[in-house]
This record gives C-alpha cells, sequence and structure tokens, in this order.
C-alpha cells in the first residue's frame, strides 16, 4: 500500500436547487492512477473542482500530504502542486500553443526577458511526446481542432511538474490513437511518483490504466474498488444502481432500395476533402470514421452549408439542392449535431428550454412570436425522454453536467425532426447507461425512416451502429466497409493515409 | 396565470438588474424625504421626459449590446435625424410622411452599420466611430452649424401633452413595452441572444446570424431617429449639435441595466431602469442644487459601483 497523498472526507458542495455532492470521500496514493466514474451529473466534475480550488465545498475537508488544507482559488491548488485538465477546454483561442502552455508563468533568460526560444523548445518536447511532433508551438489554438487542443491542453497541465494530475474526461474528444499517446505519459507520470486523477465514460480505458476505481452516484459515494479484483459489470452496476447486463445489438441491413435519401457524388473542398461520393438511404446508418483531421467534420459541415460551400452536387431524395447556408438544409430536412458543444453547440447563458427550442423554432416559417405554452410542452417531452438532469426547463445550461448538455443539444435536433440527421460524436462524454438509451434512440429513429449519417471516432460504436462504414483519410474516403462484418482492424488499416483500397 | 408565481420575488431579486433596481428606490425615496418637489406630478413628468430620449436609444443599444456589438453613433444619428426631420417639414409634406421618412432614415442609417459589421467584417467599435462622425458632420453641412427651426406638427411627438403627460413619455411607454415583448417573446428577439452567447452554434442551429446583427442596427437606427424627432419637438428646432455625448449616457444605462458587455445577456426592463436610474440621479443635482460638475463624477461612480457590485455578486455565488 503506497502513502496517501490526498484524502477528501465528508464532501458536500450544493448549488441553487441541486445537491451535488453529499458526504462524498476519496483517498488517493501516491503514484496511483485512480479512476472517478459515474452516471452524468453524479458529481465527478464537482468533487475534482473542489480539489482543484473551482468550487469551495460546503462542508468537508481535504488532507493533502497529511495536513489539513484549503485551496481558496484554482491557483492556491496549482501552487501546492494539483494540476487540472478541465472538461471543457480553457485555452486561450488567440494565443498560440507555447503561451498557452506557460501562461502565468513564462520562462525567463538570463537578462530577465522572457525566453521565447526556451518556451518554444520545451513546448516542442511535450509535443512530440503526445505525438503531434509535427505541430508548430507558435500555432495558434484557435487553429487546431478540438482534440489536438485537447492535447494541448494535457501537455499544459503535464508541464507544471504536478504532484497530483486531475484529467477530466481527457480522451472524449480524442481518437484511439491519441489516446493511448495520453496513457503512455500516464504510466511515465505514474512512475515519477505522480498521481493521477482520470474520468472517463470509456470503461476498456478505465480498466487499461487505473490502479483503482471510485464510484459516484448521484452525488453519493458508492465505493473504492482496486481495478485487478473488479470487472466491467460490477463497476457499471454499482454506477447505475441496478445491472445493466445486455449490450446493445442492432440488426444489420445490406440493401437498400429506392432513391437515396442524401446523395453526394465528387464533393471537393480544395484543401479540405476531394471527390467524396456516398449514398444515405432512409433507415439506414452510415458509419464515417478515420483519424482526426481526416477532414470528417469539415465535410458534413460544409454539406450542411455551414462554411465552405463544396463543389460538386447533392441530391436530396434525388433532387439537386441548392444549399448556400444552414436555413436551406435545415428547410431540406437535414439536421447535424456537431462536435465541440462548448464551441459550436450550447448557448451559455441561456436557459436548458431556449437552449433545445432553438431549430425547431427557426424551421416553421413566419414565427414571430413564440407560443410558448408549446415550447416548454416540447422541450419537456424531451428532457424526460434523454432523461436530462436539470432542476428544471429554466436553469442556465452552462450549470449542467457536460454529458447532459451534450443530451440537450441532440434533443434540440431531435425536437426538430430532421429526415436527414448527421451526429458528428454524438455520444461524446455521455455515460454508458446513457449511451445505449442513445442507441436505441437512433434505431428508433431510423425505423422512421430517417437515414443517419454517424461521424464517430469510437470504432466499437461504428461497428455497432452503422450499416455501411466509410473510412476517411487526409481528406479522402479510402474505403467503404460492410456494416456486419467490419473489424476494428480493417477500420484502422484503412484509415491510414496513403494506404487505399477499391469499394468492396 | 398559472401556478408559476409564488417564486417569482425570490427570482426577481435574483436577477442582475435587482440591485440597480433596489439602488433607484433607495434614490427615489430618499429624494422624496429631502426635496418637496421630488413627487411633485410636476417633476416626475419631466424627469421621465428628460430620460425619454435616452431610454428609447437605449432599448436598440440594449439589443445590440445582447449581440455582441456596439454603437456609438446613436448621438450623432440623433442629432441628424433631427435636422432631416427640420429640412423635410420645410418641404410641407404632411406630418405622417415626415415622420415615416425620416424613420425610414434611420432604418438606412442602422443598416449601414449592420452590414458593414457583418458584410465588411470590420469591428462594430471602428464602423460606429466612422457613422458618429459622419453622422455629425452631415448634420453640421446641411444647417451650417446653426439650430434650423422645424415648422411643422410632427413637434407634437417631443412637446406636446396628452393630459398632463407629455406625449414623449408615452411613446418612451410604448417604446419599452415593445422592447420588452419583443426581447422575451418573440423569435427574432430570441435569436438576438442566441447570436450573443454562440454565433457559430446559432449559425449551426439554423439562425442567419448576419442577418441577426443587421436587424439589430437597424431597429436602433429607427429608434434614433423617433429620439431625435422627440428632441427637436421639445425645442421646436433641430441643433446639429445635439444628442453630443449621448451615446455614453446611453451604454451607461444600458450597463446599468444588468446587460453584460460581453454579450449574451441582459433584459430590456434592465436597461429601463438603468435609463431611469440615470434619469433621477441628474435630477438630484437638480433638485438639491448640487454643482453640475459633481454630478458627472458621480454617475462616474455609479456606473462603476454597479457593474462591480455584480461582479463581486456573480465571483461569490460561482465558488
Ligand atoms: N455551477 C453549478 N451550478 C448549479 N448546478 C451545478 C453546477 N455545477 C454542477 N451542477 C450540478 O451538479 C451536478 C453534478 O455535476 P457534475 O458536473 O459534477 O457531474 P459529472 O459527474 O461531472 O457529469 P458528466 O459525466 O456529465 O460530466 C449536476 O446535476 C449539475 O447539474
Ligand atoms: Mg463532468
Amino acid at each position: 500500500m503506497s502513502e496517501t497523498v490526498i484524502e477528501l472526507k465528508g464532501i458536500k458542495k450544493e448549488f441553487p436547487g441541486v445537491l451535488a455532492l453529499d458526504k462524498v470521500q476519496l483517498k488517493v496514493g501516491k503514484g496511483e492512477v485512480h479512476a472517478l466514474v459515474g452516471e452524468n451529473g453524479a458529481g465527478k466534475s464537482t468533487l475534482m473542482n473542489i480539489l482543484s480550488g473551482t468550487y469551495q465545498p460546503n462542508e468537508g475537508e481535504i488532507l493533502y500530504k497529511g495536513a489539513s488544507v484549503r485551496f481558496p482559488e484554482p491557483r492556491d491548488a496549482q501552487d501546492a502542486g494539483i494540476a487540472m485538465i478541465h472538461q471543457e477546454l480553457s485555452l486561450s483561442p488567440s494565443l498560440s500553443i507555447y503561451e498557452n502552455i506557460f501562461v502565468g508563468r513564462l520562462l525567463k533568460n538570463r537578462f530577465g526577458l522572457t525566453d521565447i526560444a526556451a518556451m518554444i523548445r520545451d513546448s516542442s518536447v511535450f509535443l512530440e511526446e503526445l505525438g503531434m511532433g509535427t505541430l508548430d508551438p507558435k500555432t495558434l489554438i484557435s487553429d487546431l481542432s478540438v482534440s489536438q487542443q485537447q492535447l494541448v491542453e494535457i501537455a499544459k497541465a503535464v508541464s507544471l511538474n504536478s504532484d497530483i494530475i486531475i484529467m477530466d474526461e481527457p480522451t472524449s474528444s480524442l481518437t484511439r490513437k491519441e489516446s493511448l499517446y495520453l496513457f503512455k505519459i500516464i504510466e511515465g507520470l505514474k512512475a515519477k511518483g505522480v498521481s493521477v486523477l482520470f474520468i472517463s465514460h470509456r470503461m476498456d480505458e478505465i480498466f487499461s490504466i487505473s490502479d483503482k476505481i471510485t464510484v459516484l452516484r448521484d452525488g453519493r459515494y458508492i465505493d473504492t474498488l482496486d481495478t485487478g479484483i473488479t470487472n466491467e459489470k460490477e463497476i457499471v452496476s454499482l454506477m447505475v444502481g441496478r445491472s445493466l447486463d445486455k449490450q446493445f445489438h442492432r440488426e444489420k441491413k445490406k440493401e437498400f432500395s429506392g432513391n437515396p435519401l442524401l446523395e453526394v457524388k465528387d464533393l471537393s473542398v480544395p484543401g479540405l476533402f476531394e471527390n467524396v461520393n456516398f449514398k444515405l438511404y432512409s433507415g439506414m446508418i452510415l458509419g464515417l470514421t478515420g483519424l482526426v483531421g481526416a477532414g470528417r467534420s469539415e465535410l458534413v459541415q460544409s454539406i450542411f452549408g455551414a462554411d465552405n460551400l463544396p463543389d460538386g452536387e447533392i441530391l436530396i431524395q434525388g433532387d439537386p439542392a441548392q444549399i448556400k447556408n444552414v436555413k436551406d438544409s435545415v428547410g431540406l430536412g437535414l439536421g447535424l449535431i456537431p462536435e465541440g458543444r462548448k464551441t459550436q453547440g450550447i448557448f451559455r447563458e441561456m436557459s436548458v428550454r431556449e437552449n433545445i427550442s432553438m431549430t425547431v423554432l427557426q424551421k416553421e416559417p413566419g414565427q414571430f412570436l413564440i407560443d410558448r405554452a408549446r415550447e416548454s410542452e416540447d422541450v419537456e417531452e424531451y428532457i424526460r425522454k434523454l432523461r436530462i438532469k436539470t432542476p428544471g426547463p429554466e436553469q442556465k445550461i452552462k450549470f449542467l453536467s457536460g454529458g447532459n448538455q451534450q443530451k440537450a443539444i441532440l434533443a434540440r435536433w431531435l425536437l426538430s425532426s430532421p429526415r436527414i440527421l448527421i451526429l458528428d460524436e454524438p455520444t461524446h462524454g455521455i455515460d454508458v447507461g446513457a449511451k445505449a438509451e442513445i442507441y436505441q434512440l437512433m434505431e428508433d429513429l431510423t425505423r422512421e425512416g430517417i437515414g443517419i449519417l454517424l461521424i464517430s471516432s469510437e470504432l466499437p460504436e461504428i461497428i455497432t451502429m452503422s450499416d455501411e462504414i466509410l473510412v476517411m483519410s487526409e481528406g479522402r474516403i479510402n474505403g467503404s466497409l460492410p456494416g456486419d462484418s467490419a473489424s476494428q482492424d480493417e477500420i484502422m488499416q484503412l484509415s491510414i493515409p496513403g494506404k487505399e483500397r477499391s469499394k468492396a | 396565470m398559472d401556478q408559476k408565481n409564488p417564486g417569482i420575488l425570490k427570482k426577481l431579486l435574483a436577477r442582475r438588474e435587482a440591485s440597480v433596481l433596489i439602488a433607484l428606490i433607495v434614490l427615489c425615496v430618499a429624494l422624496s424625504l429631502m426635496s418637496p418637489y421630488f413627487l411633485k406630478q410636476r417633476n416626475i413628468f419631466s424627469v421621465l421626459r428628460q430620460i425619454s430620449a435616452i431610454a428609447i436609444m437605449a432599448v436598440g443599444q440594449a439589443l445590440i449590446i445582447i449581440t455582441g456589438g456596439i454603437d456609438l453613433s446613436v448621438g450623432s444619428m440623433l442629432g441628424l435625424m433631427g435636422v432631416l426631420t427640420a429640412v423635410f417639414s420645410t418641404w410641407h409634406l404632411p406630418p405622417v410622411l415626415v415622420f415615416l421618412i425620416v424613420i425610414f432614415c434611420g432604418i438606412l442609417m442602422g443598416s449601414i452599420n449592420g452590414l458593414l459589421v457583418t458584410k465588411v467584417n470590420i469591428t462594430p467599435f471602428i464602423v460606429t466611430i466612422g457613422m458618429m462622425n459622419i453622422a455629425r458632420g452631415l448634420s453640421l453641412l446641411i444647417t451650417g452649424g446653426m439650430p434650423i427651426h422645424i415648422d411643422s406638427s410632427i413637434n407634437f411627438l417631443g412637446g406636446g401633452y396628452l393630459g398632463p403627460i407629455p406625449f414623449s413619455v408615452i411613446i418612451m411607454a410604448l417604446i419599452a413595452v415593445l422592447g420588452i415583448l419583443f426581447a422575451s417573446r418573440t423569435l427574432p428577439g430570441r435569436n438576438v441572444y442566441a447570436v450573443g452567447n454562440n454565433d457559430r452554434a446559432a449559425e449551426l442551429s439554423g439562425v442567419r446570424v448576419h442577418r441577426v446583427k443587421i436587424m439589430v442596427y437597424a431597429i436602433t437606427g429607427a429608434l434614433c431617429a423617433l429620439a431625435g424627432i422627440i428632441i427637436g419637438g421639445t425645442l421646436n428646432s433641430a441643433d446639429p449639435n445635439s444628442g453630443k455625448g449621448y451615446e455614453m449616457d446611453v451604454i451607461a444605462a444600458v450597463i446599468l441595466g444588468g446587460t453584460s458587455l460581453s454579450g449574451g445577456e441582459g433584459t430590456i426592463q434592465g436597461v429601463l431602469i438603468g435609463a431611469a436610474l440615470m434619469g433621477v440621479l441628474r435630477n438630484a443635482f437638480v433638485l438639491l442644487g448640487i454643482s453640475a460638475y459633481l454630478q458627472i463624477v458621480t454617475i462616474g461612480v455609479v456606473i462603476i459601483g454597479a457593474v462591480a457590485i455584480d461582479s463581486f455578486k456573480t465571483m461569490q455565488s460561482s465558488r
């Protein structure tokens, strides 16, 4: 048994209308990787925010290296050796990578001037370790993809040389490969005696890197188990409070007839993607995967009319469609749930109600006065349907937990009842139980005749759900695989740039 | 209407504009104790009349600031629209027509602001500083720098009374109600908030972001025209320098009312309270016979103080 570095005792945290944590405890040893699991809204982020000085507990005690401590500000926790990677990215978009990594503690040279060269050099080393060696540390954050930003966020935390690093869902926007780099770094930290607190909804990750697992449910401490002597099933049932046995299974279809709902021919945007062709039929789930940076999000956003209008042809139910902006595509029955809920999804200061009804309101032609009664009714229906954890529809969405914000964005698009639904990493940050419910929902939608284009970096998700799988690499569709027989290996093979395979 | 009333008082107190409302009430009570004139009908209406132009423009300015923009040209636009009112009345057009033309000119100027901000992608600060100079320059060019007489029954809008109530106060009340309804009950109003919160997310949700931005500048242009007509009407003349510095009063009212300069937040109710606070403060100095210079200092202190209290409150509640 290693010595305990940090111990939280009897932590209680109340927000207006929400008891987020009630008598929660946690004990982490030196050099230990400690996973924290629980459903969306269980209180994981809140607990970590208390440990890192972002929030103050209403009750309870923090023992750090044996002494009782208080961290009035995040800065105090940082100075004491506790760094946190927040669930929502918090880098400054208008600063470069190296400036973000060293913000607040610029390196000085012997003349007392900021040593830019040294900061760039050190940043390169951190980027290299995370498999981003090709990236220039002078690149602006706003020019990076969501996953690259996440990696910079990790580099920043690691560079602080802390004793404890808290990682709140660091892998939710990373691909498998990027996650593996992170795990290697975690191994390295562990060897150096650094303790890592790790939050994730992906059980395989938790079981491959953690030493201990603490389960929270509804703001209460449930148990702490040694990873070696427990299993996924046990953890999941502790999380949800009942056993959740069967894996989601979807029957795949091979043949589709009639006009495709959405067909794209030779779609290109120079520099982003070229000659993309695919057909999406009614009732079909078409998976689109590939490494981050392969151009998946760019492709769907441009089909959707959000930016960079593409060359080539878009046909909707056989008819050529003129999509110049999002309103056009919404009018044609398209819906897109974008990746990056903070930057492209939520309206922070607006209520859950207003967030959910946003799109359906735009859809009705000539809508001027908002029918509040109907709006509330619709919204409440979806809060129930997706089990969004909120004290009510009037709560500001920024106060919801990450996964619940994601559910609200899903609700926004489901409510607007599109015929063609594009989902870009829809289960990003969503807990195991809710994931299965969302898969069921997708299945129900296809039964109603909706076509779904599913973008995901999670290969099991793509394989479970898709009728056909397109693999993209460097802006091209590298190949397609049938959904009923594709394996992770085949997909990985196709996603490697340069390798090409003719269509099956 | 329905059973949701019990929490309403608590909700109101939690709102950002609550501290300003309390300050306004305290100030009114104090003033009524210190000066016997304060609660006299004549004084109340004269205060309301003085704030009407500012309040009307503040409704538009609030919408702009909620989208994340700002309009520094409101004072100059007011001046120019007053001058145009005078010019068009010399053509012996019917007052209704003069009214419509001037409002249209306001919409036009506002739209130009909006188009430059969206389609040419210049920051609102720069666009509207430019427009501030253009509008002021035009007023001076047209009038040769001297006030010109407005000879039209359109002056009733600014100088007329309905019984004891100044007509401009009625217009202000009307704009206030319309503004509140627009911001809270209509889709374009909702979209104003959406754009200010996250324009990318708004775009992806089907909101035409550029249109929303152009709309708020156009609305503000129209409201400046209305304010210009009112100010002209109170004096029966159009001063090319009228409205100078009003942009600061208007912005101050908006911020006092709890609107965040970074956009996405704020209510029209709050802005009206902010405008009222400014008006009553001014009145206080007159009634109590304190130096007008001190008044300027005080207003500065009040603005910083209100925002500081607010920022302190949010810092506390998020911990
Ligand atoms: N600042 C806040 N104000 C009000 N309520 C809050 C605030 N922060 C969190 N909550 C509430 O506290 C509860 C716990 O939230 P928390 O973010 O800790 O969940 P989580 O376990 O991290 O969930 P997820 O897996 O979705 O990220 C939720 O019900 C959330 O709505
Ligand atoms: Mg969380």
